[in-house]
């Protein structure tokens, strides 16, 4: 079985990721099941999703210590979901920071070594920088996409399969984009 | 067969479409919302609507039902409280065309005010209750429940969690059955409770009871499967999938029907496993009656009674597996939270920075603006149910007289106050009270997505209609003093709010300003 989980805050298109994913895992022959969160969310909080997939998933919440992957569309959020990570569970992280209420207000501070702290103890991780990615798009929207193109290169499916899942779950306009957004990701280098 | 992902709230609504059902209803609420919202998007020859509340909603679900049509009426777990009314006599009448009852209950209180637990109610109000446990399930349970309602006469309830709502997986499709209205025949022995047919009724709910015990016994909606006869664990809902991952090799009996409950396998499985648990969210509730049954079985002991179940707490529980994590903790700094905050821009944080600057005890109420109780601007200092605020704000000011009103307002949003916030407005205009009401007229239901409501003016099906006049509506239960302003007009808002809370005599502000994310 396969454990993912998506991480980023409300608005970053966390939940469509995760239904592309499920989406070409269900027609690759996969059992699939998801866990999301929803109220809340569009008021600015931390948003996850897991999805797993294989033979049988039962529990549609990953075990601490059980996920694969963590793709993490916000720096902070990926030290929110860490306990999640399996031993030797990589890290895909873009760089970019959402400056959380506290640190707006200057109550706290962002903290400045995570990428180090993160570099050090889960080697294989990866950081990424989107901006050029997403500006070739043409969309910052297409973050969630650009990043499951990063993922793809860690999975076993086809691109042909992604582009599949893609056209299926996205707006029929906005599909050349979001292929052409996919591709950047999956050519992304850390 | 085709096969698509669903939400498991997406999964009850394609349930209900292939069964046939006619007439579907609700108010939104976190974590059931998405049931009528798909509906009204992908299946539109179901006549949906949302209703003021969920009272409401279930009795515009009965009246369907009884008129001949397969109905549904979707609310989460406290929205059943408020339906709770109709749904004890509506269990005594019984159906014509089939009634189904959607209620998600929210362990964890993720998005609610309280985690009770509804399994309760179905016992309470003696009416079958089905829980499905993945979206597969929730497709096929609330296809099932509109078959056994006609069958046994008898509203049937489908309860989920916010887990089971929220949770993606695959589902099959199939093709909606076509079930044609069934005519309306009066029969007033069913229909009207009187005292003189009420009793009867109870007579015969008691007797479909059984029958659906029966059913409960033998359909294989709860089923025994076998495993290491060393220990055997009761579970429903989402926790009987961590029971299956967490201990795979162990005996399970799976309870998909709660109520009736199945006491003939409930006796087989216990005498057939050296060791009985029971693993359920919330309440003992099935460990009870297994208990009253006779078995003697572990289950609170070791599993929590509050807050939601996770795969971690069952295996820790049953295993004594810890799943530490493999990392070092992080430590060099403390991780900023993001808790949750009105938008920036929000109509209500212009309020709020008013009320907070008069320093007023602050009744509130259930909707966004209820974050108005949490920093920066803490000026919140009750709040409980929908509609709450404005008869504790009479409560307020019945305690300490008069003088109380002049310190202190209730706050309520457009869509609650349409809910229930007007027969407590009422009633404060009838038993004399002084106080001040602000309606935050926001346009929408602004926490559960920016649903429409009748002073929207716009149906769930998009459709034009009445708008309702909140201000008029006001001055016709007798509130002499009504305004409407506008919250970012900072000052003349000030002015307008000491005035009317300093005035010895009922008013309302209708403090009216669109939501920033409302379309
Ligand atoms: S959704 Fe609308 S009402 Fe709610 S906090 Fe944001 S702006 Fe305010």
């Amino acid at each position: 079985m396969k454990n993912v989980i998506f991480a980023g805050v409300g608005g970053q298109g966390v939940i469509l990721a995760s239904k592309i994913l499920m989406e070409v895992a269900m027609n690759a022959g996969y059992d699939v099941k998801e866990s999301e969160v929803h109220g809340m969310a569009q008021r600015g909080g931390s948003v996850d999703c897991n999805v797993r997939y294989g033979e049988k998933v039962h529990s549609p919440l990953i075990p601490r210590a059980g996920a694969d992957y963590i793709v993490s569309l916000e720096l902070l959020e990926t030290m929110r979901k860490m306990e999640y990570l399996a031993p030797e569970g990589t890290l895909i992280v873009n760089r970019e920071k959402v400056d959380p209420a506290p640190v707006q207000t200057g109550a706290m501070q962002y903290p400045a070594d995570i990428e180090e702290w993160v570099k050090e103890h889960v080697p294989g991780s990866v950081f990424l920088d989107t901006a050029g990615a997403l500006k070739e798009a043409g969309s910052k929207k297409a973050l969630n996409i650009v990043m499951l193109g990063v993922l793809s290169n860690y999975l076993e499916f086809t691109e042909e399969q992604w582009a599949a899942g893609i056209r299926s779950l996205v707006k029929e306009k906005f599909v050349d984009m979001n292929i052409k957004a996919f591709t950047l990701g999956r050519g992304l280098k850390a | 067969m085709e096969k698509k992902v669903l939400l498991g709230n997406e999964a009850i609504a394609r349930g209900a479409y292939e069964a046939g059902c006619h007439v579907a209803t609700a108010y939104p609420g976190t974590p059931s919302t998405e049931i009528l919202e798909t509906i009204a998007r992908d299946y539109r020859n179901i006549k949906a609507q949302w209703s003021p509340n969920e009272k409401v909603a279930l009795e515009v679900a009965a009246g369907a039902s009884v008129a001949g049509a397969r109905s549904m009426a979707a609310m989460k777990h406290v929205g059943l409280n408020v339906a709770a009314d109709p749904l004890f006599t509506f269990s005594y009448t019984g159906v014509n065309g089939a009634l189904v009852i959607i209620n998600a209950d929210d362990p964890q209180a993720w998005s609610s005010q309280n985690e009770q637990d509804n399994r309760w109610l179905a016992r309470a109000a003696k009416l079958p209750m089905i829980e499905p446990s993945d979206p597969q399930e929730c497709k096929a349970f609330t296809k099932l429940a509109f078959d056994l309602s006609e069958e046994y006469d008898r509203p049937v309830i489908v309860r989920i969690t916010t887990r089971i709502a929220h949770s993606q997986g695959i589902v099959e499709i199939q093709d909606r059955k076509e079930v044609p209205v069934k005519p309306f025949v009066r029969n007033p022995q069913k229909y009207v409770m009187l005292p003189v047919h009420a009793r009867p009724r109870h007579v015969f709910i008691e007797q479909q009871l059984l029958k659906l015990k029966e059913y409960s016994e033998t359909s294989g909606i709860n089923r025994i499967e076998w495993g290491n006869k060393k220990r055997g664990i009761i579970t429903d809902s989402v926790a009987y999938q961590y029971v299956k991952e967490t201990c795979p090799d162990d005996s399970v009996l799976k309870i998909g029907m709660v109520w009736p409950m199945p006491d003939a396998m409930i006796r087989e499985f216990a005498a057939g496993v050296e060791s009985l648990y029971v693993v359920e969210e919330l309440d003992p509730f099935i460990e009870d009656y297994v208990k009253a049954l006779g078995f003697p079985c572990t289950g609170k002991e070791i599993i929590p009674l509050c807050f939601e179940l996770t795969p971690d707490i069952v295996d820790q529980a049953l295993n004594g597996r810890g799943h530490a994590s493999p990392y070092p903790k992080y430590e060099s700094n403390p991780i900023p939270p993001r808790p949750p905050a009105l938008c920036k821009g929000c109509p209500h944080s212009f309020v709020f920075n008013v009320l907070k600057k008069l320093d007023l005890n602050i009744n509130g109420d259930i909707g966004c603006y209820t974050l108005g109780a949490l920093p920066p601007y803490s000026a919140m200092h009750s709040q409980g149910c929908m509609g709450a605020s404005i008869g504790m704000h009479l409560g307020f000011e019945k305690a300490h007289g008069p003088e109380m009103a002049r310190k202190s307002v209730a706050v309520i949003g457009d869509s609650t106050f349409v809910h229930s916030g007007i027969t407590p407005l009422i009633d404060l205009v009838y038993n004399r009270g002084t106080g001040t009401v602000l309606i935050l007229d926001n346009r929408g239901t602004a926490m559960t997505g920016h649903q429409d409501h009748p002073a929207t003016g716009v149906t769930l099906m998009g459709e034009q209609t009445h708008e309702l006049d909140i201000a008029a509506l006001a001055r016709a239960v007798g509130v002499k003093r009504v305004v409407t302003a506008d919250p970012a007009k900072v000052e003349e808002f000030e002015r307008i709010v000491r005035e009317e809370v300093a005035a010895e005599e009922p008013s309302v502000i209708v403090s009216l300003r669109k939501c920033i994310l409302k379309k």
